[in-house]
């Protein structure tokens, strides 16, 4: 039988959640005997070979690429699971929610302290992602089938998470593991 | 105050209330613990965050206001109950701004101990992302309008127990928040930072300066043990 495969990648998020993945430690020698590991950036596969059982998503979406990458996991997973507080609730780039987009950038490339920029331009490159009106937690753009909060989770409530899932056991998490800090 | 016990049932269980007490002081003397939050031992209950809400006779009270009355059947464990009190829960976390990976109340803020508590993993709703102030203008207090849940603990302390009226609240409905006693700013006020008022917040809205994270990460009140157990392992 093949191994089911698990993706993961980062959106408005510090990568922290991903560290906190590694943070299983040697159970990551369990994991890699339960899953095989698709898109990721824990072995930069940028595209999907193939469908996947558990889609990880760390980071809210600030930018129109988020929204793609996070289209692009929903119709490739089966069960997508928000991991953090990115994820869930845009956590700190939400700070901006409350502030108009224009203010942002003015305060980023032309008016912050430190800030050189004679011509007061503001990057517009194509290439450049669009940068969205606020940012936006991941179940406003698609659905998302678990939460696991954290700043970043523990290690471990990401451990029993993928356990429960693949064993297909009922996800019981011990009162100290669910944290939003 | 007659000592005459009062006979009622919470979720079946006989319990024995005094004259006087509200169901949630005499279940909190037997024992049980009915989640509360705009409750604050010393001032007096007006049931405004409805998170004590309970079944009496099956009718929904607040426990905190209600007086225990002879006969009277209590549900308060109950799987209808307690998804009403995650919902309450779960509206004022949308409701805010409420950052709690760097708030200084986290671990000690009794929302979010109650929403660890009911193992709430994420609210259910959308988030609001209101528009709120900051106020920092006094050396050793800051208001933080994000984390503010309109329990009116703060304005009751100040008022019954300080002696003082430094907080009231203004507006309606959505608009409603939290004001100061003063021209312009909390700086303004006659706050002091030994005030009682200062401690009254259940929540990261109203903080001390120079204390901030004082008590790592582990050793925080609801780090191991969840809100209600002090009361419950009696």
């Amino acid at each position: 039988m093949t191994k089911p495969k698990i993706a993961t990648t980062s959106l408005a998020g510090c990568f922290g959640c991903h560290m906190s993945i590694l943070d299983i430690d040697e159970r990551i020698l369990q994991l890699v005997e339960l899953v095989d590991f698709d898109k990721s950036p824990v072995d930069d596969i940028k595209k999907f070979t193939g469908r996947c059982l558990v889609g990880i998503i760390e980071g809210g979406c600030c930018n129109e690429d988020n929204v793609h990458v996070l289209k692009y996991f929903r119709e490739n997973c089966d069960v997508l699971i928000a991991l953090g507080d990115c994820a869930i609730n845009g956590c700190i780039p939400s700070m901006r929610n409350e502030i108009p987009l224009k203010e942002c950038f003015d305060e980023a490339y032309k008016d912050g302290p430190t800030v050189y920029n004679p011509e007061g331009i503001i990057p517009n490159d194509p290439e450049i992602p669009l940068v969205l009106d606020r940012v936006y937690p991941c179940s406003e753009v698609v659905k998302i089938d678990y939460h696991l909060p954290g700043c970043p989770p523990n290690a471990d409530i990401i451990w029993e998470a993928l356990v429960a899932l693949l064993n297909n056991k009922p996800l019981d998490l011990p009162y100290e593991l669910v944290k939003y800090d | 105050m007659s000592e005459k016990t009062i006979k009622f049932k919470i979720d079946g269980k006989e319990i024995q209330g005094k004259v006087g007490q509200t169901i949630l002081e005499a279940a909190e003397e037997a024992g049980i613990y009915i989640p509360r939050l705009c409750h604050l031992k010393g001032i007096t209950p007006h049931g405004s965050c409805r998170v004590c809400t309970v079944k009496v006779n099956g009718r929904p009270q607040t426990a905190c206001t209600q007086p225990v009355v002879e006969g009277i059947e209590v549900e308060n464990d109950t799987e209808e109950i307690t998804e009403h009190r995650k919902n309450i829960i779960d509206m004022l976390f949308v409701e805010g701004n409420h950052f709690c990976m760097f708030c200084q109340k986290s671990g000690n803020c009794e929302l979010q101990a109650l929403a660890y508590r009911f193992g709430i993993l994420a609210p259910k709703y959308p988030y609001q992302f209101p528009k709120r102030e900051l106020d920092a203008t006094h050396p050793d207090i800051f208001i933080d309008k994000n984390c503010c849940i309109l329990c009116g603990r703060c304005v009751q302390t100040s008022k019954d127990i300080d002696g003082k009226n430094v907080f009231e609240f203004v507006g309606r409905g959505p608009e409603k928040q939290l004001a100061v006693n003063s021209k312009a700013n909390l700086a303004g006020t006659d706050i002091s930072v030994t005030d009682k008022a200062a401690e009254a917040c259940p929540v990261g809205a109203i903080i001390k300066k120079q204390e901030g994270y004082a008590v790592p990460v582990g050793k925080r009140l609801y780090d191991i043990k969840p809100i209600g157990s002090e009361i419950e392992n009696k």
